[in-house]
């Protein structure tokens, strides 16, 4: 059996002692949230925190606050399962809804959480592997090594974004907050985020996230789109969050983050320039191929490499049709509960 | 029961002391309306205490004072070992014991022909994950942590990763035994006049195609747990499939320590096995050996990741098939050559080898067929038999094949094989001996089900439907060593309380071959299932099965369990007709009572019965044994493929392609299985519908990765990234069970294990070309490859996906042998020569002697 | 070092098990190896085959990955397969899957059945679509899960109080 490594776990009640213990023992010590993600890399030996700080007894990370109308404050340990499952998520925030339910498994959904979905390890499968079959590959950059197996020669790690709420939210304009021993600080979720595959996160290592805010409801429409080889257990090896907002027919703004291909959910800076300011009709020809024109420049920033599940060539060429099946739900309002 | 065994009853021999049960012996021609056990859907008699969490698998033992074992495992995929030094290790506190191959030098592996494996690789390691050093500690972090202080020092040699650079580093050798270079085996085989075939033939054409490797995955991962009994007996309980194997294992390698009467093999249920735990393995024989060695029990459980290092799965192959046929499909030659990467050991890969060869001429006719397969030996996890063993790739290669040749002969593919079926109770070109034989009537079912004649080629684009067959054998004519002893035997013991109990060696692996013995003994007594006592798998206890591989078990230990309980019940006949005062055609055996047929309130119960019996002839026992009917091939290499009957399959698959994606989901599935006769339905469509739950597996997802360009690491050793069906991919599946008996099996039951999974990846390939109109001749068909073929087609180039090429090897001169139609014997021609001269020979010395 | 132990107490199936633990030890191992619960299995400790789910205060999850430590003391509720019969009376979720094979080798069944118990308590009257989904966790290697999604059917319709009685086409195929 794969067991964890030895440890002391720490049980702090409010997020002032969370931030207190964490700054008291440095590197050394790690939050767990639903422990999904942390506990799988520790009986991997990726991570071996000698400190582990649990944040399920802190009540008020539990919470749900505000309203679609003002916006909704989400506490990071609030369960994937409770997006998933909440009415006034499903009503009034259906893409979250959606992202939620395409993560891992009801079990998984149980116990992890939107924190730990947000701040999700980045994966590879060089790095998502035991102590023993690491050493068979002499280790690698993100841990105990030196070279990025997936591109030898690269001087950075490829790790990948995996996370399925990323690039939906990031597109949705949604804000987190984080509490560190110098006080509280409230960014734009892609503020979070940086392209490396280690260092994938700004977020310092005092700090805790605390707080996920979701924007009020309005003339915007959001949705995720996976692709993934099952429909269940599987992480994503391409995730387009889309967001439009508009004025009757017109665009009057757009954002599109593409996850899964590469160390970050990228925004698509051209892809969204194409869109904004046009008119939008569902079914037209010219907005297929403008909707089309936006998938084919979407995909440029991303850099798929051969580290995650399916053929990195046909995953490169699912990111356009992704893409534009994405824009294409948004127009229409519907959230496919399919691929 | 009633009037079954009346007829036989008085010619029967000496109940206790006739020979094994042979083939047609006890074939029943009842009608199953006078069955009163056997066709009905009875619960497994172990189905509650698996629905309980009861059930103790090897990892749920536990002993005191028991130590837990850890291997350490090669790193490095090629290298032959400098030194090992352990003494860090060792000096751990709560380390009890450390071995390394030094100390177990004696060889092991199932087969005969390929004993080379070691308990730990003592100068030489093969792949990442060969075993060099065990470890037992107080607990299995200290075993772990243990592990990482031993130092090996390894000199480092290429690794060979594909049947390419197998065949063209043979100086890179990873054995020193074999066909030279790194081919463990070669063979070339020649039934009839493949020329004559072709020359005659209508239309030709040839095909490659791949099949990747992919592996069984049980649930659970493998544990065994090693103990010595008070009296210095070693008791090994492990979760395997062949106990007797493991025996016979333990006491090669264990040789210079005790002897074979010594060691007790007890197989735990088995949380799954699928052909994954049938080989004797290191861990096995590593914890027994630390047992010894520290005086305590030790239990070793295997990681996920160490399960697929233990692997013994799926061969992939590499297939080139030319086939001739007639103007309406009939197969007048058949040219198939076949590359198998066999991984780092033998282990099954000499079977496994002439298994892709040995079934095409039983599914169809084939009236002239070569066959040319090669193993070679590669720096990857050893690969052996999975449910189908060595017949899914040819299969699915043949049906493709099939599939194209309809659609250039612009014959639907269902009626041309309808066209194409082999005839029950013949001779196949290869010498194969066909029993009953229900493929037609299972073509019928789907077909009909299914709308395949009116849905094939009319489809919207993006949705299709494919149909493919198969036949499997129920269990192997020969054992995996040679003798003469029975395959499967069975004891039973009456007593007064009106018990009885069935032992017999086999193994339960999930698949209810605990519950047959209690259904057929069930059965013949007149009881209820429940009402036995079955005691399974206990090399001390119980006669020796050979195992639960090869879909063997209900045929053999049916057969062997049907022989034992009549031999008991014919020998209480005697006693209850005299106690009665009735003929001994009268008493019957029904509803827990022995009574008068004539006068059914006149009897007893069962265990006043028993009493009787027991009063007049002493405690009640009787024996069982089968072994199958002698092949009709008698051809060096025509061991492999004879059965006592073989099942027939057939299923059509309905597809889903998004045409811009390659995306494609299974939307339903329809299978008809010839089982003989299902002496529990409900078990056999257990069967069907778990094999077509792997096939659809195979088909589209599942494949053993490796990166040969990265020191040759397995890509995905975990449950996550090796992809098998979930909930989600589940398609609705119609099952039909076409009961066609067949005279050797138990009420003319064959098999259902294995059968059923093999159609399925063909099925799914053709189904995907009726949607978009592309072959993909490879194994898994993912959607990258149905995009890859989609765009040639759409660039007007060939919408195919698939091999090009296969090793270029020499092939030694085929072995010639002809085929029944004409005239053979069976053995080869350059044997029947030889026969032929000893003849001449010995008749003219007879006559010298005469003229003399 | 071999590796040390702590007091603990933990409510399984409404009994207090008190006993001494590795205290990085998940609950998967607690169970097994200190309260001798082995009907909870493993088949990859990662939370990647659901063999390990118990539910934890009603919410079926996976023991691999919950250290023990956090479902300590009186305040947590553990049930596991082990609770889920009533004496000797079968939850009508395992009689069927005793009744059609929806258990064959059994080593997933019990992370199955809390999967399905949860769902049934939510939701009496399951769709196919919504048991596949709430199964979406759980590998079973052996059924093919149609046994098993038949099996939910059934055992919720009688938990609705309705005749449950397999089809002639569930247990002896269509003819």
């Amino acid at each position: 059996m794969l067991r964890l490594p030895e440890f002391t776990l720490h049980r702090p009640k409010s997020v002032r002692d969370a931030v207190a213990i964490m700054s008291e023992h440095g590197a050394l010590a790690r939050f767990v949230a639903g422990g999904t993600d942390l506990y799988p890399n520790m009986k991997r030996r990726v991570q071996q925190p000698m400190q582990v700080i649990s944040l399920q007894n802190v009540s008020e990370l539990h919470e749900v606050s505000g309203s679609p109308e003002t916006g909704l404050d989400v506490g990071a340990m609030v369960t994937l399962r409770h997006l998933e499952t909440d009415p006034v998520v499903a009503e009034h925030y259906p893409g979250v809804q959606h992202a939620a339910e395409v993560i891992s498994t009801p079990l998984l959904r149980n116990m992890g959480t939107i924190g730990g979905n947000l701040l999700l390890d980045t994966r590879c499968n060089y790095y998502d592997q035991s102590f023993e079959w690491r050493e068979g590959v002499n280790f690698c950059m993100k841990c105990d090594g030196d070279t990025c197996w997936v591109a030898p020669s690269s001087p950075r790690c490829w790790a990948v974004q995996s996370s399925d709420s990323v690039p939906l939210l990031a597109a949705m304009g949604v804000e987190v907050t984080l509490v560190g021993p110098e006080g509280e600080r409230r960014i734009p979720l892609p503020q979070l985020y940086q392209d490396d595959g280690i260092d994938y996160t700004t977020k310092k290592h005092e700090e805790l996230l605390t707080k996920v805010h979701l924007p009020a409801v309005g003339n915007w429409r959001a949705t995720y789109k996976k692709l993934r080889r099952r429909d269940t257990f599987d992480f994503p090896v391409l995730g387009v969050g889309a967001c439009l907002w508009f004025d009757g027919d017109l665009c009057e703004k757009a954002e599109i983050y593409i996850g899964g291909a590469g160390s970050w959910a990228m925004r698509a800076q051209e892809a969204c320039e194409l869109l904004e300011g046009k008119p939008l009709k569902d079914g037209e020809p010219a907005t297929r191929e403008l909707l089309e024109a936006a998938g084919l420049t979407a995909f440029k920033p991303t850099r798929t490499m051969d580290n995650t599940d399916h053929e990195v060539a046909w995953r490169k060429k699912m990111a356009p049709i992704f893409v534009r099946r994405a824009l294409e739900e948004c127009l229409r309002g519907e959230v496919a509960t399919t691929r | 029961m009633a009037g079954t065994d009346q007829d036989s009853t008085p010619d029967q021999p000496d109940p206790l002391l006739s020979g094994p049960a042979e083939c047609g012996k006890h074939h029943h021609d009842a009608d199953s309306a006078e069955l009163r056990v056997i066709g009905k859907a009875w619960r497994k008699i172990d189905a509650r205490s698996r629905a309980t969490g009861q059930t103790k698998y090897a990892d749920d033992l536990s002993l005191p004072r028991m130590l837990h074992m850890k291997l350490l495992r090669s790193t490095v995929a090629h290298a032959n070992i400098k030194s090992i030094d352990t003494s860090k290790a060792e000096a751990m506190d709560g380390v009890i014991a450390v071995s390394t191959g030094a100390e177990l030098p004696h060889t092991f592996g199932i087969l005969p022909v390929s004993q080379d494996e070691h308990a730990l690789c003592p100068d030489k390691v093969r792949f990442i994950g060969d075993p060099v050093a065990a470890v037992a500690a107080v607990d299995e972090e200290t075993a772990w942590e243990a592990c990482r202080k031993i130092e090996v020092e390894y000199e480092k040699l290429d690794p060979v990763t594909s049947v390419f650079e197998a065949a063209n580093s043979p100086e890179n050798r990873i054995h020193d035994y074999g066909r030279g270079g790194n081919l463990h085996r070669q063979e070339n085989l020649e039934f009839g006049d493949l020329k004559a075939g072709f020359d005659e033939a209508d239309h030709v054409r040839e095909d490659m195609f791949f099949f990747e490797g992919n592996t069984h995955l049980p649930m659970e991962e493998h544990a065994t747990l090693a103990f010595s009994d008070p009296d210095g007996k070693l008791c090994v309980m492990s979760s395997t499939q062949t106990p007797h194997y493991l025996h016979k294992a333990l006491a090669k390698v264990l040789q210079d320590h005790l002897p074979a009467h010594k060691i007790r093999v007890i197989a735990c249920p088995n949380g799954g096995g699928f052909g994954g735990k049938s080989d004797p393995f290191n861990h096995e024989i590593a914890a027994a050996w630390l047992s010894m060695k520290t005086g305590r029990p030790v239990k070793v459980c295997l990681t996920r990741e160490e399960v697929f290092y233990t692997h013994r799965g799926r061969h992939p192959v590499l297939m080139k098939s030319k086939m001739a046929v007639s103007k309406t499909g009939r197969i007048k030659s058949l040219d198939f050559e076949s590359h198998l990467d066999g991984g780092s050991y033998g282990s099954y890969g000499t079977a496994s080898t002439f298994y892709t060869g040995a079934l095409q001429c039983v599914t169809y006719p084939v009236e002239n067929y070569h066959f040319r397969g090669a193993r070679w030996f590669t720096n990857k996890a050893p690969c052996g038999p999975k449910r189908g063993h060595g017949t899914p790739q040819p299969r699915f290669a043949l049906e493709c094949q099939l599939d194209k040749v309809a659609v250039d002969l612009g014959i639907n593919p269902a009626t041309l094989r309808k066209n194409n079926l082999t005839e029950a109770f013949s001779l196949t070109a290869n010498w194969m001996r066909i029993g009953s034989m229900g493929l037609g009537e299972c073509i019928d079912k789907v077909v009909e089900g299914s709308g395949f004649m009116e849905k094939w080629g009319n489809l919207p684009e993006g949705k299709g439907i494919g149909l493919a067959c198969s036949s499997y054998l129920s269990g192997a004519g020969l054992p995996i060593y040679w003798n003469a002893m029975p395959h499967s035997g069975v004891q039973l013991k009456l007593d007064r309380s009106g018990l009885v109990t069935v032992f017999c060696g086999s193994t339960d692996i999930g698949q209810g071959s605990n519950s047959i013995l209690a259904y057929i003994v069930a059965e013949v007594f007149g009881l209820e299932p429940q009402d036995l006592r079955v005691v399974t798998s206990d090399t001390d206890l119980t006669p020796v099965d050979l195992g639960s591989y090869s879909s063997r078990v209900t045929v053999m230990t049916g057969n062997a369990a049907l022989q034992a309980a009549e031999r008991a019940r014919d020998a209480m006949v005697g006693p209850i007709a005299k106690k009665l005062e009735i003929p001994k055609n009268q008493v019957t055996f029904a509803g827990g009572r022995v009574f008068d047929s004539a006068n059914p309130e006149t009897g007893m119960s069962f265990a006043d019965a028993v009493a009787i019996a027991e009063a007049k002839l002493g405690t009640i026992g009787t024996t069982g044994s089968y072994r199958p009917p002698r092949a009709a091939a008698r051809y060096k290499g025509g061991g492999v493929g004879p059965s006592p009957s073989y099942s027939y399959t057939a299923v059509v698959v309905e597809v889903d392609v998004d045409p811009e994606t390659g995306i494609y989901t299974v939307d339903k599935l329809w299978c008809a299985h010839d089982v003989g006769r299902a002496l529990n339905p409900a078990l056999v469509i257990g069967q069907v519908e778990g094999g077509l739950y792997m096939g659809l597996g195979e088909a589209m997802m599942e494949e053993m990765a490796y990166r040969g360009n990265r020191f040759g690491v397995h890509k995905i050793p975990s449950m996550l990234e090796y992809k098998q069906p979930t909930s989600m991919d589940m398609p609705e599946i119609v099952t039909y069970l076409v009961e066609d008996p067949d005279p050797n099996g138990p009420f003319g039951a064959k098999e259902a294990g294995q059968g059923p999974l093999n159609p399925v990846m063909p099925g799914v390939a053709n189904a995907v070309y009726d949607a978009v109109g592309v072959r993909v001749d490879e194994v898994p068909v993912t959607p990258e490859k149905v995009f890859d073929a989609m765009q040639k087609k759409a660039k007007g180039k060939d919408g195919r996906y698939g091999p090009t090429k296969l090793p270029n090897i020499e092939w030694p001169d085929s072995r010639k042998v002809r085929t029944p139609w004409q005239g053979g014997t069976g053995y080869d021609i350059e044997r029947e020569e030889q026969m032929k001269k000893e003849k001449e020979a010995a008749a003219a010395s007879s006559n010298q002697e005469g003229n003399a | 070092m071999p590796v040390s132990k702590v007091f603990g107490a933990f409510v399984v199936n409404g009994e207090r098990h008190e006993v001494a633990y590795p205290p990085h030890h998940t609950l998967l191992e607690v169970l097994r190896e200190e309260c001798d619960l082995t009907g909870t299995k493993h088949g990859c400790e990662l939370g990647e085959c659901g063999a390990c789910t118990v539910r934890i205060d009603g919410k079926p999850v996976l023991s691999c990955l919950v250290l023990a430590q956090e479902v300590e003391g009186s305040d947590h509720r553990i049930d596991t397969i082990e609770g889920l019969q009533n004496g000797p009376d079968l939850h009508p979720l395992q009689d069927f899957f005793a009744e059609l094979g929806a258990s064959q080798c059994g080593y997933c069944s019990a992370g199955f059945l809390m999967s399905a118990s949860e769902l049934l308590e939510q939701n009496a009257n399951p769709t196919r679509q919504e048991i596949k989904e709430a199964l979406a966790g759980n590998i079973c290697r052996c059924t093919g899960y149609i046994k098993i999604f038949e099996a939910v059917e059934l055992a919720a319709a009688r938990l609705r109080g309705e005749d449950a009685e397999p089809t002639k086409e569930m247990l002896h195929g269509r003819d």
